[in-house]
């Protein structure tokens, strides 16, 4: 049983449910690695990808799940300049609505535009990203990864590095590991952390060295090249010295540790390339997971219900 | 709501008279003759005249609102002065004091004149303050002394704080000449930065960005010390940090030129009720957390705080119906402020009515410099009659303010207003 009509966020989400999603995940990643990748699990079904922020990977992975799933998919990209008033956003979705869809995955740049678009329209919403909220599905592909990786999740040590404040992919993943009873530690410049992150049952440590000595994977966020411009982060040089994951820092430890990273990444900030190309970087098959949770989450949603859903 | 001219004669029969004034409270009938009170006691049923059965019903001095905004001129699709005044009366609200941060700015004595003429057949009394510097640019003073002699009531850039302490000190030092109060809205706009909640653990989770309160604790510490310095009057609008009550407490002990409002909405929510990114709870200052809540109560408690002013600020739909990070800031607060206060202050927290009744009366008329003697003979009739204890669903068709903006739609407050009464005419709510 998959009782949710959309799906936003992982704050409160069942354990059981998050646990669902990735086994069924792993069910889909075995018809992508067949010669024909596809199924017919989702024909007949119509779903827009409504993306008001740039995004390459993210929007790809969307669209090959949909299309492996053998969705119909349509997609719309408005670039932020041409969103000046909302409003725009609440008529788009409702213009788009009005033909007939049956999801929409949004990426929008405006914390809780998901939840305000559940309250404009009736069809399913999948959140892609809204603002510096949360990233869902990237945490579930993150923790598809990890269990892949090492055959589970909880009690494992987590180390979220970068930009806490203004990631949502951080604060999906913290209520993801957590959930799921992981070990997690964000790490990164003081003022890029909340102050009562720890409020959210995480620890802070700002230490790199003793973050990657105590963590069996490391999720590193990019660092933001406009964040440097209002002086938050002085140069990226003191930024790699602070907190880069660099070859040096690997070399030194002695257990293997994997190495997971949302992309883009700025290779020589906050990774370094020969720890990026590594072996213990699972960074690519964070990517082919994406497809495989993304799959998993629009079956689970608009999928035939099982039988119990046909009860009374 | 029902709003009719008060008959020749009416019967006000078998209230409970409560005089925040002398403190008083009786059981006793009022005849108003021509709009005005003619005779408080036991009053034999007279064949010829209008009676209101006013049994189980509390009548006290109408309330008065030293901070709305009713957007007039420039803004009509938001409020009017006549939309306004509708809002005032369905609250039980007689006198209210009006914001000069509209379009243009009521900057200028012409302006304030403009308000006062305009205002002049309505049923409330409606009292223009007028900006601190021109066009609120936050650098110019404006013309306060034009302003005070057209009747202005106080001087205020609300909406924009004064961020420059230089021109803060010399308003304060001008002001002192006619004696009225500088309300400002104490944010520091470098501290606040892009903030659009409180900052908290609320603010993290949600993703948004936080507005600390030391933004306006800070700015709220300063002022005090430009009134002391200066031997001004400062009136500190919308509360909401427990800093802020706390340097208020201390100053006043110090220096006693110095009062503060706090809103309805800061005593009835704390951030927590943000997690839907409801847009009518977007307001300024934001919403803050439990802890900063209570310690506004216990500055009502204490005195610190003088009195409810509800910041009443209409906006259009389009305004708040959008992502979290557009929506305007406001919220409405006439309509739904009696049994908000009502509910938290005395049915939570204990104090008596006729404390909460001080809060909505006798306090603002006194910072203002209005009247406070109103259940005498002779007295045009400025009167609300409420029920103190009825508990009611507030909802949209509650409001009579051409906005809907109300995070207190579908709430269940404690205490209804029933009549209003106000420059000769009688407001009846349904």
């Amino acid at each position: 049983m998959f009782d949710h009509k959309h799906f936003l966020g992982l704050e409160n989400f069942p354990r059981e449910d998050i646990q669902k999603i990735i086994d069924t995940a792993f069910e889909f990643k075995e018809v992508l690695n067949r010669p024909i990748k596809k199924v017919p699990s989702l024909q007949g079904v119509t779903i827009v990808n409504l993306f008001f922020e740039n995004s390459t990977r993210t929007r790809i992975s969307f669209e090959l799940a949909q299309k492996r799933l053998s969705a119909d998919t349509v997609n719309f990209s408005a670039s932020t300049s041409s969103l000046k008033k909302g409003e725009s956003f609440k008529d788009t979705a409702q213009n788009i609505e009005a033909m007939k869809i049956d999801a929409v995955v949004m990426r929008h740049p405006a914390p809780g535009s998901s939840k305000h678009l559940t309250e404009f329209i009736d069809a399913k919403v999948v959140n892609a990203g809204d603002g510096t909220h949360e990233h869902p599905t990237q945490a579930i592909l993150d923790m598809m990864s990890i269990q892949e990786k090492f055959g589970k999740i909880k009690d494992l040590n987590i180390a979220i590095i970068g930009d806490i404040n203004h990631s949502r992919v951080a604060r999906s993943n913290m209520y993801g590991l957590i959930s799921m009873g992981a070990n997690v530690t964000v790490c990164g410049p003081a003022n890029l952390i909340p102050e009562n992150i720890s409020d959210l049952g995480v620890k802070v440590n700002y230490d790199i060295d003793e973050v990657i000595e105590w963590a069996d994977a490391v999720n590193i966020l990019r660092i933001q090249r406009e964040r440097m411009g209002i002086g938050l982060v002085p140069s990226n040089r003191e930024y790699r010295r602070l907190f880069g994951v660099t070859s040096e820092r690997i070399n030194r430890r002695k257990k293997e540790l994997a190495i997971m990273h949302p992309g883009p990444m700025n290779r020589g900030v906050e990774i370094d390339s020969e720890v990026a190309d590594s072996d213990q970087a699972i960074i690519l098959d964070q990517v082919l997971n994406g497809v495989a949770s993304r799959m998993s989450i629009l079956y689970l949603l608009l999928g035939v219900k099982d039988e119990s859903a046909n009860e009374g | 709501m029902k709003v009719n001219k008060l008959d020749n004669k009416v019967l006000l029969k078998n209230a409970t008279v409560v005089d925040p004034l002398k403190e008083s409270q009786s059981i006793a009938d009022i005849l108003l003759v021509e709009g005005k009170i003619a005779e408080i006691g036991r009053i034999r049923d007279l064949d010829a005249i209008t009676t209101i059965d006013c049994s189980g019903l509390t009548l006290t001095h109408g309330f008065c609102d030293l901070h709305v905004h009713f957007r007039d001129p420039g803004n009509g699709d938001k409020e009017t002065l006549e939309s306004g005044s509708m809002s005032a009366l369905a609250g039980g609200f007689t006198r209210v004091c009006t914001m000069p941060n509209t379009q243009p700015t009521v900057d200028n004595p012409e302006s304030i004149n403009y308000i006062i003429e305009k205002s002049r057949p309505l049923p409330v009394h409606i009292h223009p303050i007028g900006s601190v510097t021109k066009g609120q640019h936050g650098a110019e003073l404006s013309e306060m002394g034009l302003m005070h002699q057209a009747g202005a009531v106080a001087f205020s850039d609300d909406g924009l704080p004064v961020q420059n302490g230089l021109v803060m000190r010399k308003a304060l030092e001008y002001s002192k000449m006619f004696g009225l109060p500088i309300i400002n809205h104490a944010e520091d706009e470098c501290l606040r930065a892009e903030g659009l909640m409180n900052e908290g653990r609320v603010s993290t989770r949600l993703g948004l960005v936080g507005n600390p309160s030391i933004a306006e604790s800070i700015m709220v510490f300063r002022d005090l010390k430009l009134a002391e310095l200066t031997g001004a009057r400062l009136h500190i609008p919308h509360v909401s940090t427990a800093d802020s009550v706390k340097y208020i407490n201390e100053m006043k002990n110090a220096y006693d030129k110095i009062t503060a409002e706090v809103t309805p909405h800061h005593l009835f929510y704390n951030d927590e009720y943000l997690e839907d990114y409801n847009t009518n709870l977007k307001v300024a200052p934001p919403i803050r957390d439990s802890l900063s809540r209570e310690a506004l109560i216990k500055g009502i408690k204490n005195g610190t705080i003088d009195c409810i002013a509800t910041d009443h600020a209409p906006h259009t739909a389009h305004d708040k119906e959008t992502t979290f990070d557009l929506a305007t800031c406001g919220l409405i607060g006439l309509e739904s402020c009696f049994g908000v206060v009502k509910k938290i202050l005395a049915d939570e927290e204990g104090l008596s009515l006729i404390d909460i009744i001080k809060l909505l009366t006798i306090s603002p008329r006194k910072i203002m410099g209005f009247d406070n003697n109103l259940l005498e003979i002779g007295k045009e009739a400025e009167l609300v009659i409420f029920d103190d204890e009825e508990r009611w669903t507030f909802q949209e068709k509650n409001i009579e303010s051409k906005s809907k903006n109300s995070p207190f739609i579908n709430q269940e407050l404690s205490g209804r207003v029933k009549y209003t009464i106000s420059s000769g005419q009688i407001a009846t709510t349904l």
